[in-house]
């Protein structure tokens, strides 16, 4: 292929992803190099990787009024009990609208749907009176506690998770089901080793969609928690640049990439099914 | 589903389902399950029984009671399996939304938080003084578990016991230990060390425990944890005329029915209750034309918020999608890979990071990008509207460009090859072919996102705050906010908590996402139609 052509047909669209590689990127590049700089403020982050330094890291797990640490362990337990919460509460709902005729399933279904109209975020004013009631009565599950917060989570269980589950529940045949029926299994033993193992990959989904969107809430977390021990990541962080955006501001970054890589990892790692699982959802 | 009325099918599969009677073991398990759920409610009516909350306590009687005859009833499966996610999404989804109605008609916020009688109570307490020579009591600092009290022994020796909740009453002589004359321990109380006392100094010199139920009696407060004083209040509640007096200035406040006491000419004590408003909060906007303005330029940018963020990352998505989907090109993954890392990164940092790159005076864009450039990409109202589109197009267009990927490869090659053997140009392919198919399949995911771009807290709120602020308007209202940051900033932020307007305008967005979700979805169907 001559250059000229080579240019017209692949070499912009080089150009292109180039480009768009660039602007995609740039941001975390410059955290990492951010957080790798020992300067302290936003003025020494902006040449990239002159230095290298893991002063602040240490710095961010070190510091008692921050503690980053708990931070990042409130954020895996409220993400980890909210997402297996989501997915057993959605798989029980979906597995009585899938298998059983009952009055008010037509309807039940469709409530669902209605219901997640009115997002919690909109009844965050009721959300926090509803839990400052209940920190009166109990304050172990009331106001500023992990339990509290996974509770307004699980609010949310059913709804379109239940509606995506039971779409998938049903593709199952209910001669399996039955079969197993005939074999003297109850209804219970169906459910849990039978059905669950067979819907294994849209749990997984439904798992990991519910602990993405719970670690990324602010809005509930900020309301509900308080004290530093109790803070989520996004609550924390969001603190750390709120003050001094310019001198925690590397420190920021260091918090970033930790919270970030394991994330990100896990990301790539399951990029085929993410992909796939959007188109289907696209061209359905 | 046309079957949910034939009586043999709704029955059929129950019947086949119970003919099996349950194995012992499972029982078992079920029956210690049933059994720490009744315990923990029979805890919390116990509780509820001693703050006389009645209705609550009714309530959570009587779904304890349901949830027990469903799990121990042979029958009711579906609702075996249906109730513990519907308790979750009644208390937390539907309650919350009823509550949110009803709160939207209340004065319910700073200032108004509570009952009348608290109000009463905390207006009492707040404005207390010593009264000089009065009678000096020896105390000594206890914690139980109504939180911190005050173990007190009277000038003429009468021990007694009371908290800033419950006045202080005689206590058993038995239970006493005594240092000299001064009582110094009780049992079921915990006493403060000198280092505890230390340690919680602020919390101590507040404590406030009433002599007498009559909060008018006075109240112990103590400075050196050892010897406390009694201090009264200065204002005076006058139950049978339902005034308030404030006795050093003689001024009298009465209960107009706003919620809070206030005098003839329009003075008005901090502290007052909640009431019922009426539609005070949906005319607020109508009343104050400047916050009424204000408003509306947010709905306005709320909508140009999410038209502009889909509508910007579709189309760059798709132009990606189309460039980079060239079988030809080689190394096309390494790019589709590196240009979706935005959407792997974590959404809540990204909007943090972006704050740091946009800061004017040290960030990355001005700094490094412009020559030390001072722009005010997030303080200037304009710039602050460029700049949350610009992150929010970085977080949206990965999402954009894999459903583009995924909706073309989708349309069948054969479609393409018609077209041109037909000789329709490239252009006309895409433009009549291939665009029209991806819309289809695009539109309800196009639809969603509008619908959580309206409601963009994160990128909004951790980025600009909703700021800069819009001059001229006394409530906090910025240029970039979106109507769900201002009512996040309504209900939240200090010096405004007005839980009542905030919730009155949440009623308002639910309204517009509703009707445009409702209107969009049956424009996409009629779009489904014509193919």
């Amino acid at each position: 292929m001559r250059f000229g052509k080579w240019l017209r047909v692949l070499g912009w669209r080089h150009l292109v992803g180039i480009a768009i590689v660039i602007f995609a990127i740039f941001p975390l590049v410059y955290v990492l190099s951010a957080s790798l700089n020992p300067g302290g403020t936003l003025t020494g982050s902006n040449q990239l990787f002159r230095a290298f330094s893991i002063d602040n890291y240490v710095q961010l797990l070190s510091d008692s009024r921050r503690p980053y640490g708990a931070w990042f362990g409130n954020t895996l337990i409220v993400g980890i009990v909210t997402s297996l919460g989501t997915v057993l509460l959605g798989a029980l709902a979906a597995y009585a609208f899938s298998r059983m005729r009952f009055t008010g399933r037509r309807q039940g279904l469709f409530g669902l749907i209605l219901v997640q109209m009115f997002p919690q975020l909109l009844a965050v004013v009721a959300i926090y009176a509803l839990m400052r009631g209940i920190s009166e009565v109990f304050p172990a599950v009331g106001l500023d506690t992990l339990i509290g917060l996974i509770m307004i989570y699980l609010g949310g269980a059913l709804g379109v998770n239940t509606y995506l589950m039971y779409g998938f529940f049903n593709t199952v045949p209910a001669s399996i089901d039955e079969a197993a029926k005939i074999d003297g299994a109850g209804h219970a033993r169906i459910f849990f080793t039978i059905i669950l193992p067979l819907v294994a990959p849209i749990l997984a989904v439904i798992g990991l969609l519910s602990f993405i969107g719970t670690t990324n809430d602010f809005l509930l977390a900020s309301v509900i928690l308080s004290s530093p021990d109790k803070l989520t990541l996004a609550v924390g962080l969001f603190r750390y640049v709120s003050e001094e955006t310019n001198t925690n501001y590397p420190v920021f970054a260091a918090g970033a990439v930790l919270a970030a890589i394991p994330v990100m990892a896990l990301f790539l790692y399951l990029q085929k099914y993410i992909v796939s699982g959007l188109t289907a959802g696209a061209v359905k | 589903m046309t079957t949910t009325s034939t009586p043999e099918r709704r029955i059929a599969p129950k019947r086949g389902i119970m003919h099996q009677p349950p194995s012992a073991r499972s029982m078992l398990v079920k029956i210690a399950l049933l059994a720490i759920v009744d315990a923990i409610a029979v805890f919390a009516m116990t509780i509820l029984f001693f703050q006389e909350s009645w209705l609550v306590l009714v309530i959570l009687g009587a779904v304890t009671l349901l949830v027990n005859v469903i799990y121990l009833s042979p029958g009711l499966l579906p609702a075996k399996y249906l109730t513990p996610g519907l308790i979750f999404l009644a208390v937390f989804q539907i309650f919350v939304v009823l509550y949110s109605c009803y709160i939207a008609f209340t004065n319910y916020g700073d200032g108004h938080n509570s009952t009348k009688d608290d109000a009463i109570s905390a207006l009492v307490s707040q404005n207390t003084q010593r009264i000089e020579g009065s009678p000096v009591y020896q105390v000594q600092v206890v914690e139980g578990a109504g939180g911190l009290g005050l173990l007190a022994t009277s000038p003429e020796g009468e021990v007694l016991v009371g908290t800033a909740e419950d006045a202080l009453a005689p206590v058993d002589p038995g239970a006493v230990t005594q240092d000299g004359p001064r009582a110094t321990a009780l049992e079921g109380w915990t006493s403060l060390s000198m280092q505890d006392v230390l340690q919680r100094q602020q919390e101590i010199t507040a404590l406030q425990v009433p002599l007498e139920d009559d909060l008018s009696a006075g109240f112990l407060r103590t400075s050196n944890a050892i010897q406390a004083f009694v201090f009264q209040s200065n204002f005076v509640y006058d139950e049978a005329a339902d005034t308030m007096t404030d006795t050093e200035a003689g001024t009298v406040y009465r209960d107009l029915g706003n919620g809070q006491f206030e005098t003839e000419d329009g003075e008005v004590l901090g502290t007052g209750w909640q009431i019922l408003v009426g539609f005070e909060n949906f005319l607020y906007p109508f009343q104050n034309p400047k916050y009424g303005e204000a408003l509306l330029g947010v709905t306005l940018w709320t909508f140009a918020f999410a038209i502009l963020s889909v509508g910007l990352a579709f189309v760059l998505g798709l132009f990606l999608a189309l460039t980079l989907n060239d079988p030809r090109m080689r190394s096309r993954k390494v790019y589709r890979t590196l240009s979706i890392l935005p959407y792997a990164f974590p959404s809540f940092l990204s909007a943090l990071v972006w704050l740091g790159l946009l800061n004017t005076e040290f960030g990355f864009v001005n700094e490094a990008l412009f020559g030390s450039a001072n722009i005010p990409w997030l303080t200037d109202p304009w710039l602050a509207k460029v700049s949350v589109l610009i992150v929010n197009v970085w977080l949206g267009f990965p999402y954009m460009f894999l459903i583009c990927m995924g909706a073309l490869q989708s349309i069948p090659e054969e479609l393409t090859e018609a077209a041109t053997v037909d000789g329709a140009s490239p252009w006309q392919v895409f433009g009549s072919i291939k665009f029209p198919l991806l819309l289809v399949s695009t539109a309800p995911l196009l639809i969603s996102s509008f619908a959580f771009n309206f409601n963009n807290f994160n990128t909004i709120y951790l980025l600009t705050r909703g700021g800069p602020r819009i001059a001229g308007v006394d409530e906090n209202v910025g240029h970039t906010d979106l109507l769900i940051t201002l009512v996040y900033k309504t209900a939240f932020e200090a010096g405004t908590r007005d839980y009542g307007l905030a919730s009155a305008l949440s009623i308002l967005i639910f309204l517009i996402v509703a009707t445009v979700s409702a209107v969009a979805f049956s424009r996409t169907k009629a779009l489904e139609e014509l193919n």
